[in-house]
């Protein structure tokens, strides 16, 4: 028996999901060849099974909470919410991929193994106390994505996608890096928690302010970081992107690594940058303005359902820049219950989009969605409710998240933030509605036939649309967790 | 103990649900016969329970339910008082004759339909017992989903269009209402540094109280957000152009729920909400609301004379006689409130009764144009002699319920501005003058259209909903009192509520604006004729404030 000293041990518990995650996936990547194309859907279950089993180990985070790893890792509440949000998300894109999959005919056991590993970078995202440990989270996380997005080989909108994601998305990671080597330029160090006394250190010293070095890096840092979670004005290859990749794809690039970038935000913004008295507020307000402007009414004149929820997603950052902008406990607290809500919700539209969309993606317009309440009643009212949740209306997950995001913004006195971001869930119930109007009010299409939905996209689809209204009616639980997670994020 | 009472009458509606689920989706005489059962249980329960067992004296909520609900600032708080409690009995009585009108009107997903019509009962309730703003605003939005399906899938030609414009029209107003809620919640810790709290009780009486001092700017604008969302629904002109566009396309039981209820979502939530919650702001406002109502008041009736869509005419009608409501809820008096109050009821009967009987007309004929009726007396003499009934209660004859409503606002508003009373009154001219006009049109003179030569008389399901309303209509003219003794002491609070801050306000704000002096002073002086014997159960109170 080999004992394995205590520290190492502690070490492996606080890195628990990221290792079960990364062991499934080569697991998989092992499995792949020795299995006949016939077979590779069972790596989809094992996948799944990954994800689970990742899930449980969290517990183990749970239990052994603190610094792992010379301090690189953080294992803490927050580090623990933003884990059960990331893998869950993945979870529900591997069920809703396999059918599709087959469908495409790409059932390759290596997609599901890049899945895993994404998400396991996007584990490192949420928990890194360091920022070239985060960088490598990134790039773990975007690398994988980047491959998931052009995965549709023989596809021409798919590998533009993965093309588009690929160079703008290292571009984007560069000037991360460039902001993090400033940051280390003017507080000797890279570790967040550290710079945090740093900046006190600066601001208390003889000049009574930031150097500019630290703000050019911290602005850096924002536009790396602002450009993986779609905010404006770094969010122009975002739609293109995520209408090109495959359809479950999509759900997985809309909702794991904007929670896993929230969270680096949170933590660099939050902690490193938290005394610094208001410097990031005005460019978060603004690009949180942008987002939801650009967003919302860029969504308006879609009339392709998957780029409509595309921009649909750019509008939810921007909800969420607004919590952001608070700047108090309650605000990390609001992102948080905003992010398990969106994920649900996101994770499910995007589902049925890809089930709906048939061989290659073809049914995709508006008006293919035709007359679907007739057809299709379950899945038209699973997806009506994922869309009611995005909107916003009461009794579902959506709505909560919307108004704790708004209580948040209106308990730091940003009133007029909170009026603009009203005003665009408004204008986002346009675009959401006709959806619905074109699957209850319109007369369905002859030629459509619909196709059978596998358990395993049922399974995805329940357990999202259950979650919503858990979350719409019950969300008292989770949003303690919230609490607690934004309390431990602050009282480094 | 607690009671479950009104959480059983929330609900009700619900349970009905998965029976209706599990049935066939072409099992229509099954899933109409259990919609029906259900809402008739709910109009049952409702007046058999909550009824007799409402006590009049007590002032404040009753029946209430108090739990926790999300974390500690959220709670399910419910309750009735005088002024919710004939509003839920509306509520309970119109779903089912909705339920009954649309028997063999609707043909496609009749399941859904009815789903929508019980969902939306459920809905309406909750916003009338709600006593937390978060859950208020939770079923406030709720009614909005129904409808919008109900207008958008079962309704005419331009239904599309309707149903979208009914709901972001809304949704526009109920959004900033949210954000002034949660402001409000916010400012609520107050001085004192109490928990915060979305409680409706415990808001008014910290303002009461004076532990919350709402800045005067603040306040206004609070006001302003949600007297917009409420005045969007009543709707109050110029917000009203979504109306006639829902009513005319929703099927007859959306148009008989949307007028009859729904409408007093926002003339209600005036009252229970804007009043107590903002009365400096409420006061200062109160000329410019006044005169937007005077001209609801006429513009909507002048609008409702010209109109060749029959559907559209009454659907106008709905904009003078809410103008009314208003006028009665922003004159601050005892007299006016219960005038208001009665107004909400008798309109939601007489209007859901005209909509009702033009459904059974639609029903026989598929067209509202006006141009192409007349005489319909002679083929279906029964029918017709009820909807006559119907437009004579619509136009306040005495004893019917409608002149109760509206001369118990008119004598109110009397009292607090001479020139307001009389502008209003023009209101109820003209309403005899679109009313009776278009009733000769359509009913009397030779049959002028071939078609309606030989369409059938009222059919024994209709007569029944048709003797309903009457019997409703009747009822409620001649024994008022019975509806105005059960909201005296709760709109004797809400004049208090309403006043009480005034009085600490001396020492905060400027005075009261000039308008406002001129109105108190005639409440001090109360003109004495017009105490009418019939009212004296009610009238007195009003004089000494």
């Amino acid at each position: 028996m080999i004992q394995f000293p205590a520290e190492q041990l502690q070490n492996l518990h606080r890195l628990a999901p990221e290792i079960v995650l990364c062991f499934f996936g080569i697991i998989i990547m092992v499995a792949d060849p020795f299995l006949g194309p016939a077979k590779q859907r069972i790596l989809g279950w094992v996948a799944f099974a990954g994800t689970l089993i990742a899930l449980i180990s969290v517990r183990l985070m749970a239990l052994d909470q603190g610094m792992a790893y010379n301090n690189l890792i953080s294992a803490d509440g927050f580090s623990i919410f933003v884990h059960v949000v990331i893998i869950g998300a993945a979870a529900l894109a591997i069920l809703g991929s396999m059918q599709y999959l087959d469908q495409e005919g790409i059932q390759r056991g290596e997609y599901y193994s890049l899945v895993l590993f994404a998400a396991a970078g996007m584990g490192i995202l949420a928990g890194a106390n360091e920022l070239v440990t985060a960088f490598i989270g990134l790039e773990m996380s975007s690398i994988s994505t980047y491959i998931l997005a052009g995965f549709r080989r023989r596809a021409v909108k798919s590998n533009e996608a993965g093309l588009k994601y690929f160079i703008l998305g290292s571009f984007a990671t560069a000037f991360f890096l460039y902001g993090i080597a400033m940051v280390y330029g003017s507080t000797g160090t890279t570790r967040i928690d550290l710079v945090r006394d740093a900046l006190e250190t600066m601001i208390a010293g003889p000049q009574g302010r930031l150097d500019s070095l630290s703000i050019v890096g911290l602005a850096l840092i924002f536009v790396g970081l602002g450009f993986k979670v779609v905010a404006a004005p770094f969010h122009i290859y975002g739609p293109d992107v995520y209408e090109g990749a495959p359809t479950p794809v999509t759900a997985l690039l809309a909702s794991g690594p904007k929670a896993a970038t929230f969270a680096l935000m949170l933590r660099i913004f939050y902690v490193g940058f938290g005394t610094t008295d208001g410097l990031w507020f005005w460019p978060i307000a603004i690009s949180a303005v942008l987002t939801l402007c650009i967003g919302n009414f860029a969504a308006l004149v879609q009339t392709n359902v998957k780029r409509m929820l595309a921009y649909s997603s750019i509008a939810h950052a921007g909800y969420i820049l607004v919590a952001f902008a608070a700047g108090t406990v309650y605000g990390v607290a609001a992102v948080l219950f905003y992010l398990a809500a969106y994920v649900l919700m996101k994770v499910g539209a995007f589902l049925v989009i890809a089930h709906l969309g048939q061989r290659d993606e073809q049914r995709l317009e508006i008006t293919d969605y035709a007359g679907l309440g007739t057809k299709q009643p379950v899945l038209a009212a699973c997806f009506t409710l994922f869309l009611f949740s995005l909107l916003g209306l009461p009794a579902t997950g959506g709505f909560l998240g919307k108004f704790f995001a708004f209580q948040a913004a209106l308990d730091s006195r940003i009133v007029w933030l909170v009026v603009i971001a009203a005003i665009n869930s408004v204008v986002g119930a346009y675009y959401y509605l006709r959806v619905i109007v074109a699957m209850y009010f319109w007369e369905p299409s002859k030629d459509y036939t619909p196709s059978k939905v596998a358990p395993a996209l049922v399974l995805a689809l329940s357990i999202a649309a259950i979650g919503t209204l858990y979350l719409g009616i019950l969300p008292s639980h989770v949003l303690d967790y919230a609490k607690a997670a934004a309390d431990s994020l602050t009282l480094h | 103990m607690q009671s479950h009472l009104l959480s059983v009458i929330i609900f009700l509606p619900l349970l009905g649900l998965p029976a209706l689920l599990m049935l066939r989706s072409d099992d229509h005489t099954w899933i109409r016969r259990i919609a029906l059962a259900v809402s008739l249980a709910e109009f049952i329960i409702s007046l058999a329970f909550l009824l007799p067992t409402f006590d009049s004296a007590i002032p404040g909520y009753q029946f209430v339910e108090n739990h926790r609900w999300i974390g500690d600032m959220i709670r399910y708080h419910i309750g009735v008082d005088g002024i919710s409690l004939f509003l839920v009995l509306l509520t309970t009585f119109l779903t089912p004759l909705a339920i009954l009108c649309s028997w063999n009107s609707i043909h496609e997903y009749v399941k859904g339909f009815f789903v929508a019509l019980l969902v939306i009962e459920t809905a309406m309730i909750g916003v009338f017992v709600s006593l937390d703003l978060f859950l208020f605003f939770v079923f406030w939005e709720m009614t909005l989903i129904p409808m919008y399906f109900l207008v958008g899938i079962w309704g005419h030609t331009r239904r599309i269009y309707a149903a979208v414009k009914f709901i972001l029209y809304t949704m526009f107003g109920s959004i900033l209402m949210l954000v002034a809620i949660l402001w409000l919640y916010n400012l609520s810790s107050g001085a004192s540094g109490a928990v915060r709290t979305f409680d409706l009780v415990e808001l008014v009486g910290r303002l009461q109280r004076g532990d919350i001092v709402i800045p005067a700017h603040t306040e206004l604008w609070l006001f302003g957000a949600f007297f917009l969302a409420f005045a969007i629904k009543v709707p109050l002109f110029p917000l009203h152009t979504w109306l006639p566009d829902a009513h005319t396309e929703a099927p007859t039981a959306g148009s008989v729920i949307l007028a009859g209820v729904m409408l007093k979502l926002g003339t209600y939530g005036m009252m229970r909400f804007c009043l107590p919650l903002f009365p400096d702001s409420a006061h200062r406002m109160a000329p410019l609301i006044g005169v937007l109502a005077i001209i609801g008041i006429v513009y909507g009736a002048l609008v409702a004379t010209i109109q060749p869509n029959f559907k559209r005419l009454i659907a106008y009608t709905s904009v003078s006689h809410l103008g009314f409501v208003v006028l009665g809820i922003f004159s601050f008096t005892t007299i006016s409130f219960q005038g208001a109050i009665f107004q909400m009821i008798s309109h939601g009967v007489s209007t859901g009764a005209l909509f009702l009987g033009l459904g059974m007309i639609y029903d026989r004929r598929h067209t509202y144009e006006i141009k192409e009726f007349g005489g319909l007396v002679n083929p279906m003499p029964v029918l017709m002699s009820f909807f006559l009934f119907v437009c004579l209660s619509s136009l306040a004859l005495p004893p019917l319920n409608g002149f109760i409503g509206e001369f118990l606002i008119l004598i109110g508003v009397f009292q607090h501005h001479h020139a307001w009373a009389s502008w209003a009154a023009s209101g109820s001219v003209l309403s005899a003058i679109y009313l009776l006009w278009s009733y000769q049109r359509v009913a009397l003179g030779e049959l002028s259209n071939e078609k309606n030569r030989t369409l059938p008389d009222a059919s024994g399901r209709e007569r029944l909903i048709l003797v309903t309303v009457a019997l409703a209509i009747v009822f409620m003219g001649v024994a008022s009192p019975l509806f105005t003794r059960r909201m005296q002491t709760s709109t004797d609070t809400l004049v208090q509520q309403t006043k009480g801050l005034q009085r600490n306000d001396a020492t905060r704000s400027p005075g009261p604006a000039p308008a406002l002096a001129a109105g108190q002073r005639m409440l001090l002086a109360p003109p004495q004729p017009l105490h009418d014997r019939s009212l004296t159960s009610t009238a007195p109170r009003t004089v000494q404030p």
